[in-house]
């Protein structure tokens, strides 16, 4: 069970939240010339890191934000989460 | 090499069993092959066979970083089906079941193929005609498959809970009579058995450390017990595909996902098919042993833990206690998990790269298991032939750019991410 902290509700147990995966994936700008592989990198393609993994996460039975869990993909230790808004430093 | 036959089991028996040659070697790295195998798993075992077998290709390494067949061929709920209804998945997958038909007398070791049918249960109207269209595609195909209504899958699997008052009732199924199950460990061992005895070096303890790649070709690889040269490789190491496509700076349309599976403590036969559960993610077969082999969904966010978390298990049995209420009465009697590559449309990748003498297999989900003999079969030809069979032409690497994905359930993209 991991236990996540999240920014606005505190400490809360996994089942209330749901993944939404690398949270490094940026969405290409609207408004420019995307290549097809611009797409693909933002659609399809991911790194899927062994060890420290930034990653989104919803507290879907809580306050329903979204937020940013940094977390190591084979321990699982979680080492700081944020506020979806806010940026990794 | 020692022929496995009730003569030699006689012959052997007079002394204790003690002169059994060894089933395969434990050879030191030669500095050069080639081919060169990554993953000492199903795969990549049968991938070495056929290599030898079909194209007389014999001067092969498989290299493998813990011991042959400790990864997901060890970890698995051993189903074999082909109950597809795109025509790629259906045709690779038919043509692998013909081959689990035949492995046991093809490799000269008794795999224990027991093709006694898989049933995926529909809850609804909806799932009926979801299934038959499924089945109509199946059957063109030339894979059997039959649409039972309710009556006639409470004849099969009476122990399911048939009773009015449940919230999903079993309206009927999907029986695809030819799939079933196969000793999982005695794939991997009967692959490397015949493999070893063509000449295919099987190595084990040895991890990969890096690629040498020269003007976009392949050139050699480096490993834990030296360098080798080599000019052909190929990759098959399912959850470890990224760890290793990132020493080559490709970024691939695969997350690595951990899946779990369990058994119960044995009990007395009472189940002799394979069985989902159709409103959720569940499935059950009884093992020779007796034990309820079951497994069901994704931990659901990237893992390489190789051991699940409880929640997921929790639900998934929940799903199994719906379908079949006695399993709670049993004792759980294990439980493990695996780590999946899971590709973006949920189909795999046979296929060749960018770079000349990389060759890619991955992205086989939940279903690596029945593919082996195809799999082995198919990338064997890719990597001899250079170029793509027939057969898994459809599962080329470009098709997430060109927009052909091969999307089996409908779900669009990250099918795991709910």
């Amino acid at each position: 069970m991991l236990y996540i902290k999240c920014p606005y509700c505190g400490m809360r147990s996994q089942n209330e939240f749901s993944y939404g995966g690398d949270a490094t994936v940026k969405r290409p700008e609207l408004g420019t010339e995307v290549s097809d592989q611009d797409w693909d990198n933002f659609v399809y393609n991911r790194k899927s890191l062994r060890g420290k993994h930034w990653e989104l996460w919803q507290h879907l039975s809580g306050c329903r934000q979204w937020i940013k869990v940094e977390r190591d993909t084979a321990t699982h230790e979680i080492f700081k989460t944020l506020k979806a808004s806010e940026e990794v430093s | 090499m020692q022929k496995y036959s009730i003569f030699n089991l006689i012959k052997n028996a007079f002394s204790g069993h003690q002169n059994w040659d060894l089933a395969w070697k434990d050879p030191t790295p030669k500095k050069e092959y080639d081919v060169v195998i990554i993953g000492g798993g199903g795969h990549g075992l049968a991938t070495a066979y056929y290599l030898a077998k079909e194209h007389n290709i014999t001067n092969v390494a498989i290299i493998e970083k813990g011991w042959i067949g400790g990864g997901n061929v060890g970890r698995n709920t051993t189903i074999i089906r082909s109950n597809y209804m795109h025509d790629d998945n259906a045709l690779f997958s038919e043509f692998g079941m013909d081959l689990w038909r035949k492995m046991s007398q093809d490799l000269n070791y008794n795999v224990m193929f027991s093709p006694r049918g898989i049933i995926n249960l529909a809850h609804s109207d909806a799932q009926m005609n979801v299934y038959a269209r499924r089945g109509n595609s199946m059957r063109l195909n030339g894979i059997d498959a039959v649409l039972l209504n309710r009556e006639q899958v409470k004849e099969i699997i009476p122990m399911a809970d048939f009773s009015d008052n449940v919230r999903f009732p079993i309206f009927g199924g999907l029986m695809q009579p030819s799939a079933g199950t196969a000793r999982h460990d005695a794939v991997a061992w009967g692959y490397a058995r015949q493999a070893d005895s063509m000449g295919v070096d099987i190595i084990q303890n040895c991890e990969v450390t890096g690629f040498d790649v020269v003007g976009g070709k392949i050139n050699g690889v480096r490993t834990s017990r030296g360098d080798i040269k080599v000019k052909k490789i190929g990759l098959c190491v399912a959850g470890s595909t990224n760890i290793l496509a990132d020493k080559l700076n490709m970024t691939l349309p695969i997350e690595t996902h951990l899946l779990q599976a369990c058994v119960s403590e044995p009990v007395k036969p009472i189940l002799d098919r394979v069985v989902t559960f159709g409103a959720g993610h569940f499935y059950i077969s009884q093992s020779d042993k007796g034990e309820m082999v079951m497994g069901g969904d994704l931990d659901g966010y990237n893992s390489y833990a190789q051991r699940g978390n409880l929640p997921t298990l929790q639900h998934v049995l929940t799903e199994g206690i719906a379908m079949m209420p006695f399993l709670s009465k049993l004792k759980m009697l294990r439980t493990w998990g695996g780590i999946m590559d899971m590709s973006m449309d949920g189909s795999p990748i046979i296929d060749k790269t960018h770079i000349e003498g990389l060759y890619l297999n991955c992205g086989w989900c939940y279903g690596g298991f029945k593919a082996t003999p195809a799999s082995g079969w198919t990338f064997a030809h890719t990597i001899a032939q250079d170029r793509v069979h027939e057969l898994n032409a459809g599962y080329s690497l470009n098709r997430f750019n060109t927009g052909h994905l091969l999307d089996e359930k409908g779900l669009g993209t990250k099918t795991w991410i709910s």
